[in-house]
């Protein structure tokens, strides 16, 4: 595996808490992460998380070549995209599904650039954002994982998913998160060791 | 469903025809927005993939012209990341005075909302008739907008906002008159701004520069062609002067980390040290 997408919305904060929390430092792909928030929201969110998870998180920036073991998160007010060599790259187009970051946007892109390499999964939220994107992941032959609608804060975003398709599973955060860690393991052997900037 | 693969040729095929029949050269723009946009394009067109549209593109200027409409990402408001034009405001302004006459570039200033925006922060910094705004785009049908100064009345709250946390000295409403549902800048903002289309990625620059905005133009463009903006920008950048770039777009990481100096921490705004 070469990335892990997370897309999540409403009951974001402690979906992703819960799940990132739960991977070790040691992580072997790096994970893409748009959770919908107002335009004008800071960069807290990576604090917070960074207080209670192993790996590393930051805001994502323009250009860079995402890194194993670290989380990036899409900045309030741009969408977050993957171009076809790996780098992560920002937009301020317009909203898509209502939404910027949008999940669909992440989804997408990052499908084409990983393809067979991806892992998506779609969390808790309101609105129906990411279902395409999860579909398109499918379509270019990458793992699809939902939180279980019934664990869900907002249980409405996992349910379009599941409208729209079959994913890989359907699991609550605690086996999302093992679940992950088995994907990831399996052919990852060669992938090296995170490196952080210092 | 072709694969990713023949998809990418095809884009690059079709843009790079766009470029030598129409000069119009998106090359080296960030790829995975500008593929989302073409697919949105296409996916409205008559054609089903971007080889079957290319003859068309090519040959017909009305079919080139939904695409470069499909293309073009002009989104942009007033005082957009207030933050920023309050620091302009607080900490750039008392260098700016120290210029008998002052001159400020927004590169990339679609609609016009941010020439504007600097246009009033200038008046009510008592600038008066001592700056000139040269407003660029390379999208002439959205520098025609910004010279007609009238935008829907809807967005004006979201404007109104973002001015008094810019900041803001007066009522917002000094500014504008409604007329239904539109809202028309007062004209008299406009007297000391030049609109023109200009091309950052194959025009040459403006001289002596006090301030120069280029803001969300950068995040679209491949690291070759922000190079050649950075420089492009810097070499019309008087010394002491300022460069206020969008809030994720950075000159750390880039050979002008050096002769720049970024004025508080994080807000992108970067004064050029004297040589
Ligand atoms: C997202 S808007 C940013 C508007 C404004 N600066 C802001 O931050 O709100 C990007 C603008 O850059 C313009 N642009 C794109 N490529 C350009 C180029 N090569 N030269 C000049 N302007 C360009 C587009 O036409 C568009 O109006």
């Amino acid at each position: 595996m070469r990335a892990v997408a997370i897309g999540v919305s409403l009951g974001g904060l402690e979906a992703l808490r819960t799940l990132l929390g739960a991977l070790p430092a040691a992580f072997p792909t790096p994970i893409l992460v748009v959770q919908h928030m107002a335009p004008e929201s800071s960069d807290g969110l990576a604090m917070i998380l960074n207080t209670v998870c192993a790996l590393h998180v930051k805001e994502a920036d323009a250009d860079e070549t995402p890194q194993p073991g670290t989380v990036y998160l899409a900045p309030a007010n741009y969408h977050l995209l993957v171009e076809t060599d790996g780098r992560l790259s920002l937009s301020v187009d317009p909203p898509v599904n209502y939404a910027r970051p949008s999940v669909d946007v992440l989804f997408e892109t990052a499908a084409e650039a990983f393809g067979v390499g991806l892992v998506g999964v779609l969390l808790t939220g309101a609105g129906s954002d990411g279902s395409r994107g999860l579909r398109t992941i499918q379509q270019r032959g990458g793992r699809t994982l939902v939180q279980d609608p019934l664990e869900a804060v907002a249980d409405s975003m996992p349910r379009s998913a599941l409208a729209l398709l079959k994913p890989d599973a359907v699991l609550p955060l605690s086996g999302l998160a093992s679940r992950l860690l088995q994907l990831t393991q399996y052919s990852t052997h060669s992938t090296p060791r995170p490196t952080r900037p210092a | 469903m072709p694969s990713p693969g023949v998809h990418h040729v095809e884009m690059h095929l079709l843009l790079e025809g766009v470029f030598q029949v129409y000069g119009h050269d998106f090359r080296d723009y960030a790829e995975a927005s500008l593929h989302r946009r073409l697919s949105k394009w296409l996916t409205e067109s008559r054609f089903s993939t971007f080889s079957q549209a290319q003859g068309a593109v090519l040959r017909d200027p009305a079919v080139f012209h939904s695409l470069l409409t499909g293309l073009t990402v002009n989104v942009t408001e007033m005082f957009r990341d207030p933050l920023a034009f309050k620091t302009i405001r607080e900490q750039v302004v008392p260098h700016l005075r120290t210029y008998p006459s002052l001159k400020v570039w927004v590169a990339g200033c679609a609609s016009g909302e941010e020439a504007y925006s600097m246009a009033i922060l200038l008046e009510e910094e008592g600038f008066k008739d001592r700056y000139r705004i040269y407003a660029t785009d390379v999208d002439p049908e959205v520098l025609e907008q910004a010279k007609a100064g009238i935008y829907p009345l809807k967005e004006l709250q979201r404007f109104t906002q973002n001015y008094q946390k810019a900041g803001g000295r007066a009522a917002f409403s000094d500014y504008y008159s409604a007329r239904f549902d539109r809202a028309m800048l007062e004209p008299r903002l406009r007297e000391r701004m030049v609109f023109a289309t200009h091309n950052l990625a194959v025009d040459a620059g403006f001289g002596e520069m006090h301030l120069a905005l280029c803001r969300n133009v950068l995040i679209y463009f491949k690291p070759v062609l922000k190079q050649r903006v950075l420089s492009l920008l810097d070499t019309s950048i008087t010394p002491g002067g300022f460069l206020c770039l969008g809030l994720k777009e950075g000159l750390e990481t880039t050979e002008w980390q050096r002769s720049y100096e970024e004025v508080v921490a994080r807000t992108r705004i970067y004064r050029k040290r004297y040589a």
